[in-house]
């Protein structure tokens, strides 16, 4: 059996870990409610955006010159997966359940002969997928604090994307993230973002004739990159608020694991303290009455 | 005889309620939105929305950096990337 001194040791250090948890599930509650406030004022923009795209496209016919972002390469060799994570862990299973996502489709359409390459956003993300498909990460980046991010940051990477495709790079992009839906569930989502998805026929009806202004193909020109940032703000908006939410989660489990923790090293301690007195009191007891 | 108008930008939703009308900088130049405007889409240039609660009431101005409005039946939206 451990000493006491030894016992009251772990107490402490287990006490203190339990102080820090309960901090960084209070923070964790702050950034939480900011974290849902900007995913859920981020969704108009993005909803009307798709039904903007959507109107669009299917009044726009595909041809020949079509934008190939909406209209694809034509192939569907390559798959760019990119995958949207934190740089922070300690949120339970946040980043972990997004990348097992990811990691299960690249490995069905790697056994469909297919070509999966992976753009991490996100140091977590980067560091999981690089065990599994080494070689396959083309691009990084670290995008910092997640509930710090602006619509330009955004703008950049969805530039860089649009480059490599445009480059010859991929065929088909998708995008993972986690879904907020509450701060006990969050999903992990795949999208596909480039070419851009086209709505199922017949569930437009453009009734009234609309007026273009410059002309559909140079809106669409204009609206086609700028869907690829709006659909990736949004993803660092829900995975802001997922991360928040799942370390507040974390973080509350291991508050009362620690607790669990302390209850049953403060009974061994007392037992300890107990047997010890209890020998002691024999020793002095048996030695009087030897004398 | 109201024109509902709504103005997001990917961060919030900055305006959505019913107005006479709006001014907007279209690419190829300003243009007014009534109720009843007809179906119309149009890229936007930076500059400033004019928004007329009422007729003869002065205009609030919103300047705004890029995007593009879309007029349907149920109004005028406008999706900028930035509100200043």
């Amino acid at each position: 059996m451990a000493s006491l001194k030894a016992l009251k040791i772990r107490i402490n250090s287990v006490k203190s870990t339990q102080k820090i948890t309960k901090a960084m599930k209070m923070v964790a509650a702050a950034k939480l409610r900011r974290a849902q406030e900007a995913a859920e004022a981020g969704r108009p923009y993005a909803e009307r955006m798709e039904a903007v795209m959507a109107s669009l496209a299917s009044k726009v016919t595909v041809g020949p010159q079509a934008s190939k972002l909406l209209a694809g390469t034509g192939k569907q060799d390559v798959h760019l997966f990119v995958v949207a994570t934190s740089d922070k862990g300690l949120a339970g299973a946040f980043n972990t359940n997004i990348v097992r996502l990811a990691r299960k489709q690249a490995l069905e359409l790697q056994a469909a002969g297919k070509t999966v390459k992976f753009y991490c956003i996100g140091r977590k993300g980067r560091d999981q997928i690089n065990r599994y498909f080494r070689g396959q990460v083309v691009h990084s980046v670290e995008p910092g604090d997640l509930g710090k991010q602006v619509f330009a940051n955004a703008g950049t990477v969805a530039q860089d994307l649009i480059a490599r495709f445009e480059a010859g790079e991929f065929d088909i992009a998708h995008l993972f993230y986690s879904k907020f839906v509450s701060v006990l569930t969050q999903e992990p989502t795949q999208q596909q973002i480039i070419p851009v998805p086209l709505p199922e026929s017949g569930a437009v009806t453009g009734a009234a004739p609309v007026e273009y202004e410059p002309s559909e193909e140079e809106i669409l020109y204009t609206l086609l990159p700028r869907n690829v940032a709006v659909q990736l703000f949004r993803a660092t908006l829900e995975n802001a608020a997922s991360e928040q939410g799942s370390k507040m989660t974390a973080m509350d489990n291991a508050t009362r694991n620690a607790g669990d923790m302390i209850n049953k090293l403060t009974i061994q301690y007392n037992r300890s303290r107990q047997a010890a007195i209890t020998t002691e009191l024999v020793e002095i007891i048996s030695g009087a009455e030897a004398l | 005889m109201a024109l509902h108008f709504e103005l997001v930008t990917p961060e919030k939703l900055v305006r959505s309620q019913d107005v006479h009308m709006v001014v907007v900088p279209g690419a190829e130049g300003d243009f007014g939105v009534l109720q009843g405007h007809a179906a119309l889409m149009s890229t936007i240039r930076d500059g400033d929305v004019s928004v007329y609660a009422t007729a003869n009431g002065a205009p609030e101005v919103i300047s705004i950096k890029g995007g593009f409005a879309e007029v349907n039946d149920k109004g005028l939206t406008i999706l900028a990337e930035s509100v200043a």
